[in-house]
């Protein structure tokens, strides 16, 4: 989840609970399991959500095809015109949605952080106005709880129980240039 | 009036902080260049959305957006109708000629009545400078200007912009030429706010007698101001030399009655834009008009549906660029009022 300038001053600099190898030994084993929950990556398309679970979805597609040899394809969701939260809130610029076909196909969400669930709420109506997937799939870096909707990940990375005060920042060599998840507090403003 | 007089009282346009919702858009000279890019970003996930077989997002589901044009438009009000009904809001069109304004309703008890049916946003035409701000300052719906008066058509300067980076990037130093009948031009001062904004050499060329000389004059010698820059030329042929984009304005027929001009001939020989006089621009050279356009008169129809011209771009990007604005309103949350107890 993208932090901008005024955010990041009111977290506190906090501790690393993923290191950058962590990532990549999680990322090879959520591979795996999805491959092996699907019976190989025949049918799958990866969708990663803007804006980290799209540098997400690629790690995964790229690994799937060194381990089984078929390429995955893979698409980049923006939840931006779905979302519950517009009235009066902030205005996110918006990233370019481009899908594959999805008609028939077992679509794996990919997204950094888990948390409400809301956006994988409004993730699941966006694709379901570009097709109907046979299944949908949820994989996430981190699972940090405080659900409000119904909805479960599939795959985690892994689980961190937080509080509603701390706040968790991936960051990916692809965007912010390293890789780390980091664990703050937010100050009460 | 030939300038626009200010709005007594600051209106306040912007949410709190850069990235929350905006209250309006009146003005061109309000927007930044990061909120244009800004602006242009939304666009392009606009436009893929009008690219789906199912033309439809929720986004504004539950909104109502009530079109007010006090004035004749085909492409601006069907462009903002269709950019409400794209995103889901309500979409209502009122045009003054067939609503009580023909009984004599003032402007602000017309848009009194539209807050009370929760009007979220006011799209609002009309012939007189300032009409938005005064509905901005009165009313708690988020106002968009489509044309006052000859002030300001912010939305056009938007999708007019939208439209040269789409082809040739970066604005910052392109040759823009801007061509015709200047001084009754609201489209013409929102694109000098906007070009200038975003870096671009910008020439107006005009017959002497259509220069907007008030609105230009203490600007362009004014220390550090966007239009310092700006070249005035009344030889269409040497305006054009080298131009990156050739914007050509409509010439309103009206004004050869007023004196303006001698003949629509003469204008048409002198300042008309042709396949001759469009060669002198750079090769690649876009060639734009806001439209409807009067071809024979201010541009010729080979060069109006000639290979260089993105006219009808224009209006299938003024539908992405309302849709962005539509979206980046901060249109307030509803009351929800349980009719339960508990």
């Amino acid at each position: 989840m993208a932090q901008d300038a005024s955010e990041a001053s009111r977290i506190e600099a906090g501790r690393r609970i993923l290191t950058s190898d962590e990532i990549q030994r999680a990322l090879r084993r959520v591979s795996h399991e999805i491959l092996e929950r699907n019976g190989g990556g025949g049918n799958l398309v990866l969708v990663g959500m803007h804006t980290r679970g799209v540098p997400l979805a690629e790690r995964l597609a790229q690994t799937m095809s060194e381990i089984e040899g078929e390429t995955v394809p893979v698409g980049a969701v923006d939840i931006g015109l779905y979302r519950d939260d517009l009235a009066g809130g902030s205005r996110p610029f918006m990233q370019p949605t481009d899908l594959p076909d999805i008609e028939g196909r077992t679509v794996v969400l990919v997204d950094d952080v888990l948390y409400t669930g809301r956006s994988i709420r409004a993730a699941m109506d966006a694709l379901n106005d570009f097709g109907r997937p046979k299944q949908i799939q949820l994989a996430v870096l981190v699972d940090r709880g405080h659900r409000e909707l119904p909805i479960r990940a599939d795959y985690v990375g892994k689980n961190v129980p937080t509080s509603r005060n701390e706040e968790v920042d991936v960051h990916l060599v692809e965007i912010d240039g390293t890789d780390e998840v980091v664990l703050g507090r937010r100050n009460e403003a | 009036m030939i300038a626009a007089p200010s709005p007594t009282g600051p209106v306040d346009t912007r949410g709190p902080a850069v990235r929350s919702g905006r209250r309006h858009v009146l003005d061109m000279d309000d927007f930044s260049r990061e909120e244009i890019l800004g602006v242009f970003q939304n666009a392009d996930a606009m436009a893929e959305v009008l690219n789906r077989d199912i033309k439809k997002v929720p986004t504004l589901r539950g909104k109502t957006v009530v079109t007010l044009f006090y004035e004749p438009s085909t492409r601006t009000r069907v462009s903002f109708e269709q950019a409400g009904k794209v995103l889901s809001a309500d979409v209502i069109n009122v045009s003054a000629s067939s609503s009580s304004a023909k009984k004599g309703e003032s402007l602000y008890n017309t848009a009194l009545t539209l807050q009370a049916m929760n009007a979220d946003i006011i799209v609002i035409r009309h012939g007189h400078s300032g009409a938005p701000h005064f509905l901005a300052r009165h009313l708690d719906s988020c106002v968009i200007n489509a044309g006052d008066g000859t002030h300001a058509h912010p939305t056009q300067a938007l999708l007019d912009l939208y439209t040269i980076h789409n082809h040739l990037g970066d604005i910052d130093g392109l040759k823009v030429a801007i061509v015709g009948d200047a001084l009754y031009s609201r489209v013409a001062r929102s694109n000098l706010w906007g070009l200038t904004t975003m870096g671009a050499q910008v020439t107006l060329c005009a017959p002497p007698t259509l220069m907007p000389v008030d609105f230009l004059d203490g600007k362009r010698t004014e220390e550090g101001h966007p239009f310092a820059s700006v070249q005035v030329e009344s030889n269409v042929d040497r305006a054009l030399e080298d131009a990156d984009v050739v914007m050509v304005l409509r010439l309103q027929l009206e004004r050869q009655h007023a004196g303006h001009l001698p003949t629509l001939r003469e204008y048409s020989r002198m300042y008309g834009i042709n396949e001759r006089r469009l060669s002198l621009a750079k090769p690649g050279a876009l060639v734009m008009h806001p439209g409807p356009m009067n071809e024979g008169v201010e541009i010729d129809p080979e060069v109006a549906h000639g290979a260089r011209s993105v006219i009808e771009e224009q209006v299938s990007n003024g539908v992405a660029i309302r849709m962005a604005l539509l979206y980046g309103m901060a249109t307030p949350a509803r009351q929800r009022t349980s009719t339960r107890g508990g």
